[in-house]
């Protein structure tokens, strides 16, 4: 027993550095923190998060996949490294953001805030036991609404706050009144153990319900239609550094989970979406959030002038493309889909750095607001230019080949003749749509002339220029090579 | 042949070279985009030097990429694709010649200049499909800068309009290629292992991954009735930009046609057939018939453009070996005439006169105020009739004889479109160059006329001028390269 003791201590070895990280956070900032000006603290908390953060990546990718450990409790596998990984990455790359705002009233709080969420981010991407899934969820869940409010000045940030928690914590019941009916059913809490289980058990109505819960659930954390109404709101009120995180890693780990939920754990219950007339299972639940996400996403994104809540409708169209990676996976495994959402993870938070920065410039609500950014800050304007020409599918960035390896994936069920091959037409007319509206930002940042009262040069702080250029990098490095990311699979 | 690769180096290398000097002065930015240019067009001459015609691609590259999904970074050869480069290499060359005086921005737009170079040697290079459809999308964003940044009238719509055309084809084209790649099994992407597996199609299956494709590339190629965003596209850009466009991007579209959709699929073409056809002759006549009306002198040219796209696609769609052989020359001989026009209309008269109207165009006696400029286009123009002597003629025949082995109807509904052609241009070269013949009109009047042509002017209009009448003289140069390359591709068709 002891040493399988040994072996949680081992596998939670991120999770110990990311707390021990943030209370040293908090202890500093009490000992040392009256001392400073709020940006010098800002700086101090944000170098000892991003330690933490390193230390946690290193653990992860020293611990490699170690596979179950403690039982079931936790699994270590490539999916559970690779997404650990990415959460950690992508926490990073928020860090870099907050290092580019102005400094939140309570500092410390703030950046162990965010290592606590990542925390929750972690545990879900390793979460293999019902109970564990829910507490990191929560934990996760719980941490970012304190982000969405921590602006406690501004009634926006306040709004999105209690949008996204009231809406939020329905999710939460949701899903833990349909976890609560499985263990009910099955008696098990291991999802490996369900998944034999439910297999020789099949649908019965009451599972059906646990099943409808869950994905109900789903659709609510991921902002997939006609679950998405928090989203535009949080993503706008949000302070950034927490808009990029709950648009980013939330989506990473949240994808990571559910990925599990469904497949190891409910594939049974999937049914079948590879020809039309076949259904009877989650599969096509998935597949028409998919289709709906896909829709309302890219057509709303259209009638947008707020950048954020651009993003923000962006998001819910790619979340409708994830889910269609989801519904992959049961042929291609999970590598398209966390291909997808990272580097989907990676531009997004990208975007927001660069919207972090203007704001503390001249502001940046309004897509007008980017005008004549080429001139104002080219290296703003180029970083912005990948992340956008990523979102927006276009190669040789990574955006294009997580598109790419979902849609060769979801087209080998069924062909185009399967709902899932139109769904994957319907993605990909749909992202002619798409640039339309991606280009509307980049022509504000690259054509329009700065407008008369909003030309100044933008100052970009160090350390969130590199940010920007290194999430830049990746997508431009990940693009041109993608094996690396897809062979860890 | 082993250096062609680097021409898409060399254009990408260059790409971010000339912002770079940008920076610090305009004039190193020009100087380092035309060392690419002219660069890159030498190793194709280079190559096409050594070249000897065979019946297969020769390979130039040739590595995994993506193993996971079966797509290998595979670049090849042919005769065909060796006339677009050398195509490519000339039009790219004279298009910074003929933007020498872009003065704002200068860096950038070489940079975004030099990009889209990259992307269509890359197009033009690729022997595996996913790669082709990679550099065919890079294409695309350098377009929408060129034109929304440095372009004229109507600029961000035209670029709008032009990016969601293309980019909606390519969508076409992704679903057509992914349908094929999952029926196939899952294998991979490469034009010839796609070719031999798709024999194991069913014949639906063929036609509608080929409908896909063809019409998604067809797009680009300014098939009717999706030409619309070519004359918009090409007037709003600024003159390198459209010489480009019009000379060497509308053949990616008519290269992807051949090479990928009729390459891939031959079967879906035979069902095809005369629909393409029917919507090449109709755009051929159509286009043609809305030049002759237009009261802009860059529409004219524009328009014309779409009519003699027209040839290619009707070429490509009868399938016959000469019908093909005429519809690759016709791309060389487009891109060579329509970059010349484009120079004439949007470098040397527009900045001289400051406008493109008819009306105001026709009361300046510009054929005393600017002989060489007159003279330029008096014989663009007659390349772009089709006369004899200039590479316009043996294209555009060579299509009309292979075309009436498969319909006589379509051929002569086709050299109809050849005498629009004609009224068009004269009509167009008569106001503009020949209208003022009144001498009271003299040269006092309009003394911003006398503006006199630049070096680099010159030199753009003798090389392309230079090309159009060798081709024109002797044919057999491209043709020996041609015609060994197509039983290769049309081999499914009779």
């Amino acid at each position: 027993m002891s040493y399988q003791y040994l072996l949680l201590a081992r596998a939670m070895l991120p999770e110990i550095s990311l707390v021990a990280g943030a209370l040293v956070v908090l202890a500093y900032d009490i000992i040392y923190g009256k001392r400073h000006t709020s940006a010098e603290r800002l700086q101090a908390s944000l170098w000892i998060g991003g330690i933490a953060l390193v230390a946690a990546l290193v653990d992860t990718v020293t611990i490699g996949a170690l596979g179950p450990v403690y039982g079931h409790t936790l699994l270590l596998d490539r999916l559970a490294v690779a997404s650990r990984a990415g959460v950690l990455v992508l926490g990073l790359l928020t860090l870099g953001v907050a290092a580019g705002t102005r400094p939140p009233r309570h500092v410390a709080e703030y950046v162990a805030i965010i290592l606590f969420a990542t925390t929750g981010f972690t545990l879900m991407a390793a979460a293999h036991h019902l109970l564990i899934a829910f507490t990191a969820l929560e934990l996760a869940s719980l941490s970012l609404y304190v982000l969405a409010g921590f602006d406690k000045d501004r009634r926006e940030s306040a709004e999105a706050a209690l949008k996204y928690f009231l809406f939020g914590g329905m999710a939460s019941a949701f899903l833990l009144f349909g976890f609560s009916l499985i263990y009910g059913i099955t008696g098990e809490l291991d999802l490996s153990r369900i998944g034999l289980e439910l297999a020789h058990r099949g649908m019965t109505p009451l599972l059906a319900l646990a099943v409808v819960m869950v994905l109900v659930a789903f659709g609510f954390k991921a902002a997939a239609a006609p679950f998405h109404l928090w989203a535009p709101d949080a993503y706008e009120g949000a302070p950034t550094p927490s808009a990029a995180l709950i648009a980013s890693a939330s989506k990473l780990a949240g994808f990571t989970l559910f990925l599990r939920l469904l497949w190891p754990g409910m594939s049974a219950l999937a049914g079948d979406v590879s020809e039309a007339g076949n259904s009877g299972g989650w599969l096509t639940v998935v597949a028409l959030l998919a289709g709906a996400s896909l829709l309302l996403g890219n057509l709303a994104a259209l009638a947008q002038s707020n950048l954020r809540r651009l993003l923000a409708y962006s998001a819910i169209a790619h979340t409708g493309a994830m889910l269609l990676g989801v519904i992959a996976a049961q042929i291609a495994g999970p590598g398209p889909l966390f291909y997808y959402v990272a580097t989907y993870g990676v531009a997004t938070a990208g975007a927001f750095g660069v919207i972090a920065v203007l704001e503390g410039q001249g502001g940046c609500n309004k897509i007008t607001d980017l005008a004549g950014l080429s001139r104002r800050s080219p290296l703003l304007a180029g970083c912005l230019t990948v992340f956008i020409l990523s979102l927006a599918g276009i190669p040789p960035l990574a955006g294009f080949f997580g598109k790419f390896a979902v849609f060769a994936a979801a087209l080998k069920l069924g062909g185009l003749a399967g709902p899932a091959g139109w769904l994957t037409a319907l993605a990909i007319m749909l992202s002619a749509v798409a640039l339309y509206y991606y280009l509307q930002v980049l022509k504000q940042a690259m054509v329009v002339a700065p407008a008369a009262n909003n030309s100044s040069p933008v100052c970009v702080p160090r350390v969130t220029a590199i940010t920007l250029l290194a999430a830049a990098a990746m997508l431009v490095g990940l693009g041109l090579f993608p094996t690396y990311l897809l062979r860890l699979f | 042949m082993n250096l062609l690769p680097y021409t898409i180096y060399l254009s990408f290398a260059g790409a971010v070279l000339s912002l770079v000097a940008g920076m610090r002065s305009a004039a190193t930015a020009r100087a380092v985009a035309l060392l690419t240019a002219a660069g890159c067009w030498g190793i194709t001459l280079y190559a096409a030097s050594g070249f000897v015609p065979s019946g297969s691609m020769l390979n130039l590259t040739q590595i995994p990429w993506i193993p996971q999904l079966g797509i290998t970074y595979h670049l090849a050869a042919d005769g065909i694709s060796l006339t677009l480069v050398v195509l490519t290499g000339l039009a790219a060359t004279a298009g910074v010649l003929f933007s020498w005086n872009i003065e704002e921005r200068t860096g950038e737009f070489f940079a975004f200049y030099l990009a889209l170079i990259g992307g269509v040697y890359g197009v033009f290079l690729s022997a595996d499909a996913f790669l082709f459809f990679v550099f065919y999308e890079i294409a695309i964003v350098p377009k929408y800068f060129l034109i929304a940044i440095w372009g004229s009238t109507n600029r961000e719509y035209g670029a709008m309009k032009l990016a969601l055309y293309s980019f909606a084809g390519s969508a076409l084209v992704l679903v057509g290629l992914l349908w094929a790649y999952a029926a196939t099994g899952g294998h991979g992407f490469g034009v010839a292992e796609l070719a031999q597996a798709a024999h194991g199609l069913t014949r639906a299956e063929q036609i509608g991954m080929f409908g896909l494709v063809f019409l998604g590339f067809a797009v680009l190629a300014g098939m009717f009735p999706f030409h619309t965003w070519a004359p918009t596209g090409h007037v709003a850009a600024p003159t390198a930009a459209s010489m480009l466009l019009a000379g060497v991007v509308m053949k990616l579209g008519a290269y992807g046609c051949l090479r990928v959709a009729m390459g891939i699929f031959p079967a879906g073409l035979l069902y095809w057939q005369p629909v393409i056809a029917g919507l090449a002759v109709v755009g051929i006549l159509y286009a043609g018939l809305v030049a002759l009306v237009q009261d802009d002198f860059k529409f004219v040219i524009g328009y014309s453009s779409v009519s003699h796209m027209g040839f290619v696609l009707l070429g490509l769609a009868a399938a016959t070996p000469e019908a093909v052989t005429g519809a690759v020359l016709q791309m060389f001989s487009h891109g060579v005439i329509a970059g010349l026009l484009f120079a004439v209309v949007g470098r040397m008269v527009y900045e001289r006169t400051h406008t493109r109207q008819l009306e105001l165009l026709r009361r300046m006696p510009l054929h005393r105020l600017m002989p060489y400029t007159t003279v330029v286009f008096v014989l663009a123009g007659l390349a772009s009739m089709g006369m004899p002597g200039f590479s316009g003629f043996p294209a555009e025949l060579t299509i009309l004889i292979g075309t009436w082995q498969v319909s006589k109807l379509w051929s002569v509904l086709a050299a109809i479109g050849v005498l629009i052609a004609a009224a068009f241009t004269l009509r167009v070269m008569q106001v503009v160059f020949f209208g003022q013949t009144d001498a009271a009109s003299d040269t006092t009047t309009h003394p911003h006329l006398m503006a006199p042509i630049t070096w680099p002017e010159r030199a753009g209009t003798l090389l392309l001028l230079g090309a159009t009448i060798l081709v024109g003289l002797k044919p057999d140069i491209l043709l020996n390269w041609i015609i060994p390359s197509l039983p290769v591709l049309i081999g499914g068709a009779p």
